[in-house]
């Protein structure tokens, strides 16, 4: 069965996912609209920078956040000023890592979604007198919905899975920033094969009903595809 | 409603220069082949398009070089080429968004769209589920249903079968009857011309040929309208006794009486009348012995050619104008000068509504 350490790390799990999910949606839909609408040229550097983590080992990328988080780093620096302290080995810093660690994620999904929005029913829109913003989120979410469901789950599901990055700049603190992932690894270690079993098979079986979940609701539903 | 407007795009292989000044009334119909730029001058009225430009729409200053109004400012009404409905809503869904976000907010007026457009039964459905008929129909509805001062249509009909399109024709009438908005209509048809404008702007190439009235504008001999195989002039007429013996109505307009064989008028209707040229012929004196009704007294107001072996004569009757398509050698025996009087003997008539 699940022992103290591991109830708290599977809050601490769901808490890091759930935070970094909210930011990254806030975060990747304005970039997302922007990347699916702009000829600027900056945009194929800026696609480059989103998708690094989908081919960096976490490792990499854990090592670079570790420096900018630590007490020397630009964010570290930053944190330090605002509230004492640096951001690495903290649940604040992981929840950083997590949201670039999980960008391209959630960016990637809702960019496809928007661009495969023809710009006709937004112009239908203007001529009926709705605002950019009103158009927005009457027209391009709805019809963006599909994405935003890939973006979601994709976004939640890689942040729990992390493992890499967490270890890097986490630490290993219970309660604070132990999450399962590096809970099932510090069982495996101690030959505890029983508790990794619980935490591992729980995890499994959780990702396979919502992703199961999710191909239901939506049959077209699929990883980068987004919506059509 | 008049509009003044001033438009130049430049673009790789298109360039459109407009410099327009027109009274909007009824349907003024933007018509040329495709290419000319029409949907460009339409799409850069509703402010879809971004040009340098002047545009005034009746007091207000829509574009100068300091201001552009955006489209959702403008009070418009715009009906895409395909219906374009926004398929996450129903059909009431679909209408309302207009009505919600009008300044007006005047329902009575979505009301009357929905019955013209005989479209109550369908408003709880979905709007992905409808033919390309109906969608059109509610893309109208919904277009007028924010209470617009001018409702924009690119070429409505373009995207229908010609069933759908004799379905949406009557509609498109009534519309033009019942509604006090004046209508901007791109076609490249000659028939939805004929059978819809009021008034007609004339594009080549990115200009304005020429724009006007429309029974102007299809009479006039410089322009390409008048020529060719379909060129035809149009009367505006009224529906007058109904002859039960033979069957056939008398039409009165203001160069005299035209009948026709058919009984489903009523009296004192308006009605368009298209005249082919073809279906014109012309004599000295007025025949007796034939089997062509419809004879009338006219004056030769101007002669232009129509390749080598046929004329174009442009004849007045009344305030009304007539073209007739006779060969040369005709013109030469019937000694044809401007002015000079004889008879229009019309072959066929079609009645446009």
């Amino acid at each position: 069965m699940l022992n103290e350490f591991d109830l708290s790390a599977l809050i601490v799990t769901l808490k890091l996912a759930a935070i970094s999910t909210v930011i990254l949606l806030l975060l990747g839909t304005p970039l997302a609209w922007w990347l699916s609408r702009t000829r600027c040229k900056l945009k194929a550097l800026l696609e480059a920078l989103i998708a690094l983590p989908l081919v960096l080992p976490p490792t990499v990328l854990g090592f670079y956040l570790l420096i900018a988080l630590g007490s020397n780093g630009p964010l570290g620096e930053i944190s330090k000023w605002i509230s004492g302290q640096p951001l690495a080995f903290t649940f604040a810093g992981l929840v950083v890592g997590s949201v670039i660690y999980s960008l391209p994620f959630v960016v990637q999904p809702l960019q496809n979604a928007f661009s495969s929005i023809d710009s006709r029913p937004i112009e239908v829109a203007a001529t009926l007198g709705a605002t950019p913003v009103d158009r927005f989120l009457t027209v391009v979410l709805p019809l963006a919905r599909t994405g935003f469901i890939t973006a979601t789950v994709l976004g939640f599901a890689h942040t729990v899975g992390e493992f890499g990055v967490v270890l890097m700049i986490g630490g290993n603190i219970p309660g604070e920033t132990q999450v399962l992932s590096i809970a099932i690894y510090d069982h495996v270690e101690a030959l505890e094969y029983g508790n990794a079993h619980w935490l591992a098979g729980g995890l499994l079986l959780a990702s396979f009903i919502t992703l199961f979940i999710v191909y239901s609701l939506n049959r077209k539903f699929s990883l980068f595809k987004g919506s059509d | 409603m008049s509009i003044e407007c001033r438009l130049k795009t430049v673009r790789p292989n298109f360039s459109l220069d407009v410099d327009l000044s027109i009274s909007l009334k009824g349907i003024t119909a933007i018509f040329g082949p495709s290419g000319s730029g029409k949907t460009t001058l339409l799409r850069a009225l509703a402010g879809l398009e971004k040009n340098n430009g002047y545009l005034k729409v009746g007091k207000a200053i829509w574009e100068n070089e300091s201001h552009f109004l955006p489209t959702h400012l403008r009070s418009i009404g715009y009906v895409f080429q395909e219906p374009s409905l926004f398929q996450h809503l129903s059909v009431r869904g679909n209408i309302e968004y207009g009505y919600k976000r009008s300044k007006i907010s005047n329902q009575s007026i979505m009301d009357k769209a929905i019955e013209l457009l005989q479209i109550d039964h369908l408003l709880n459905r979905n709007a992905a589920k409808l033919s390309g008929g109906e969608s059109q129909r509610v893309a109208i509805a919904r277009a007028l249903s924010s209470a617009p001062e001018i409702l924009m249509m690119d070429e409505p009909l373009a995207s229908l079968g010609e069933g759908q399109k004799k379905e949406i024709l009557p509609f498109l009438e009534l519309l033009h009857i019942e509604l006090d908005v004046p209508i901007i209509y791109v076609t490249h048809s000659v028939d939805e011309v004929a059978y819809l404008a009021d008034q007609l702007i004339l594009l080549d190439k990115g200009k304005v040929l020429a724009s006007g009235e429309i029974t102007e504008m299809l009479t006039r001999l410089d322009l390409t309208l008048s020529h060719g195989e379909r060129a035809a002039s149009l009367i505006q007429a009224i529906v007058g006794e109904y002859d039960d013996n033979y069957k056939l109505t008398y039409i009165d307009f203001s160069g005299g009486q035209l009948t026709v064989p058919k009984k489903q008028l009523s009296k004192g209707d308006r009605v368009r009348i298209r005249i082919e040229a073809r279906d014109v012929s012309l004599t000295i004196h007025q025949q007796n012995e034939t089997s062509i009704l419809n004879i009338l007294p006219v004056i030769v107001d101007e002669i232009a050619d129509e390749g080598d072996a046929q004329v174009l004569v442009k004849l007045r009757l009344g305030n009304d104008l007539l073209l007739s398509c006779i060969t040369r050698k005709s013109a030469q025996q019937l000694d044809l000068k401007v002015g000079k009087k004889l008879y229009a003997q019309i072959k066929s008539v079609a009645l446009l509504s």
